[in-house]
């Protein structure tokens, strides 16, 4: 409740800053502050299970540590964005302070679909996130390429909406009791009913389109390449992670009961999204374009907390969620950095940028699932949790193999860092990189790497 | 009347929206038809909040008609944010290439 409350007011506040104080720096200050703020009231929450206001939720929003744990990684990787990218999303136009009140804004829609426990708190919480981000995704209003993502965006997202009010409609409908509460669309035993099949279904679709699974994934690549890349960077890790986290728990708990009748389709979800995002990312030669598509493939990977659904499953996620974001970030971060987004612009970092590359490294290995990082131990427990599950085990056999494409074009670039040269004066000049951006990417790589060896560090608190 | 026939109407305007989405090529076109989506759910909801509220099952809870019916204002709502959000991206798309076609959409495809 005290994050939701807090991002909220901060938005807010962010809005009115751009009224009084025409400083851009200010705006970033206040930014942090702002989240750092959410972050230890979250916390406070967490120890003390008690927010500073006591609001009748009508048990409409449920705050158990699993769904604050989240919500404290949501803001943790937002820090670090603020904190890697904040000098740059003064640079993409004129209205610095409103584009940090709409990433707020999204963060309280964060917050709402990580908590709630209603079919409409879900409806609210993915509008407020979804609209903000439409505005973000067109904010370089000169850009025809920036135009055009955000109107697909927009025609995409308010079309995916459509479709899971129809799904929340038949539920409604469906249900014995008529109850919006996920625990009680099914009740008992009893074979689902079409109207339920039907809903089911219909948000299956809309939740995939929300999280760009193959086969309705077709947005993602073109959305991601046309918005600012500082907003790509957002939208592809924090935002990303929280629609998966809401799929998820939607799932589990409104239909948890029946997982094996619709558990064939996430089967063809996973195989799907595994292949697509990977045979895709292989032929792109932007860097930014072959996120994009990797972000669908590393989707294929998240999907498996929703084919097993067991407690392997759920820490899997959290940890997936945790490491997925750090990498992400850290690599759009000296992505944005870079004068050309073809994979040939990386070409000598080696030399010119040491420290830039090692990270990038480390990044890219962590993305691609090499021991010892963080994204080796999240692919682990996912796989691990399929295993368990016991079905399926071709799945997991493919999950390998696509792991092994993936490496193939994340190593690319690798490649292209250390063992090409570059013409002269490519990159870009030493002072656009400052030392405290360095020393933050290196506490990004070292935190990859801590988690890599010690999950736990993230998974203890999830049984607060 | 039966509920078959408000679920049937209902379904009708959806599918008239979807159709449109995919068919037709002009933005704020696809828009309303994004819209009409939006207001057959509506429909829908209040539709059933009323069948429940009929249900013997309802007579010993409550809320269980009004439920629905909020929701509905709630869809409003969102729709009109969606439609101020849609409109203002629409009309900074037409001052770059005066046109709302979405032909126009696929430069980003290569």
């Amino acid at each position: 409740m005290n994050a939701i409350i807090l991002t909220a007011a901060w938005g807010v506040l962010m809005m009115l800053s751009g009224a009084f104080s025409s400083n851009k720096a200010m705006a970033k200050y206040l930014a942090v502050a702002g989240v750092v703020l959410a972050l230890i009231v979250n916390c406070m929450e967490m120890n003390s299970g008690a927010p500073f206001f006591s609001i009748d939720v009508k048990d409409m929003l449920r705050f158990n540590s699993f769904n604050l744990t989240f919500i404290n990684i949501a803001l943790g990787c937002t820090l670090l964005y603020f904190l890697l990218n904040g000098s740059d999303i003064e640079k993409v136009g004129e209205h610095v302070p409103e584009y940090f009140a709409l990433l707020f804004f999204v963060l309280s829609g964060i917050a709402i679909i990580s908590t709630f426990n209603t079919l409409l708190m879900l409806f609210i919480g993915i509008e407020i996130v979804s609209i903000p981000l439409y505005i973000l995704t067109g904010s370089d209003k000169r850009n025809l390429k920036s135009n055009e993502a955000g109107l697909k965006y927009f025609l995409m997202g308010s079309f995916s909406t459509g479709i899971m009010l129809l799904g929340i409609a038949l539920l409604y409908g469906g249900s014995a009791t008529g109850s919006f509460y996920i625990s009680n669309i099914i009740s008992g035993n009893a074979p689902m009913p079409p109207m339920i099949a039907a809903g089911l279904v219909l948000l299956l679709i809309s939740m995939a389109f929300k999280v760009s699974a193959a086969p309705f994934h077709f947005w993602t690549p073109d959305v991601y390449d046309g918005a600012p890349t500082v907003f790509t960077s957002f939208m592809a890790t924090v935002v990303k992670a929280a629609a998966f986290f809401a799929f998820v728990r939607l799932f589990e708990n409104a239909f948890g009961s029946m997982h094996a009748q619709w558990q064939t389709l996430i089967v063809i979800l996973i195989a799907a999204t595994l292949l697509i995002g990977n045979l895709t990312a292989v032929f792109q030669q932007s860097v930014k374009r072959m996120l994009a598509y990797s972000s669908i493939a590393q989707a294929g990977f998240m999907l498996f907390s929703l084919f097993a659904l067991n407690g392997f499953a759920k820490e899997g996620l959290v940890l997936y969620a945790a490491a997925y974001s750090l990498a992400s970030i850290g690599i759009f971060a000296i992505l944005i950095k870079m004068n050309d987004y073809t994979i040939d612009g990386f070409n000598g970092l080696g030399k010119q940028q040491p420290v830039l590359a090692l990270t990038a490294t480390i990044f890219l290995l962590s993305l691609t699932g090499i021991p010892l990082t963080a994204g080796f131990q999240s692919k682990f427990y996912m796989l691990m949790a399929a295993v368990q599950k016991g079905q399926h085990t071709w799945l997991v056999i493919l999950a390998v193999l696509c792991a092994a494409i993936s490496a193939y074009y994340y190593f690319r670039v690798i490649q292209a860092m250390y063992f090409k040269d570059s013409a002269a004066g490519e990159h870009t000049p030493d002072n656009a990189v400052t030392p405290s951006f360095k020393a933050l990417l290196v506490l990004t790589a070292v935190l990859i790497i801590v988690i890599g060896l010690f999950p736990s560090f993230i998974t203890d608190w999830l049984y607060f | 009347m039966e509920i078959k026939w408000y679920i049937g109407l209902a379904l009708a305007l959806f599918c008239t929206g979807i159709v449109g989405v995919l068919t037709r090529r002009n933005s704020i076109i696809i828009f309303m038809c994004i819209e009409l989506m939006l207001n057959s759910v509506n429909l829908l909801l209040v539709a059933f909040s009323k069948m429940h509220a009929a249900s013997p099952v309802a007579q010993s809870l409550p809320n269980v008609a009004s439920d629905a019916q909020i929701f509905v204002f709630f869809i409003m709502v969102v729709a009109a944010a969606e439609v101020s959000v849609g409109l203002a991206i629409i009309v900074m798309m037409y001052r770059n290439i005066h046109s709302v076609d979405i032909n126009f959409l696929n430069r980003l495809k290569n």
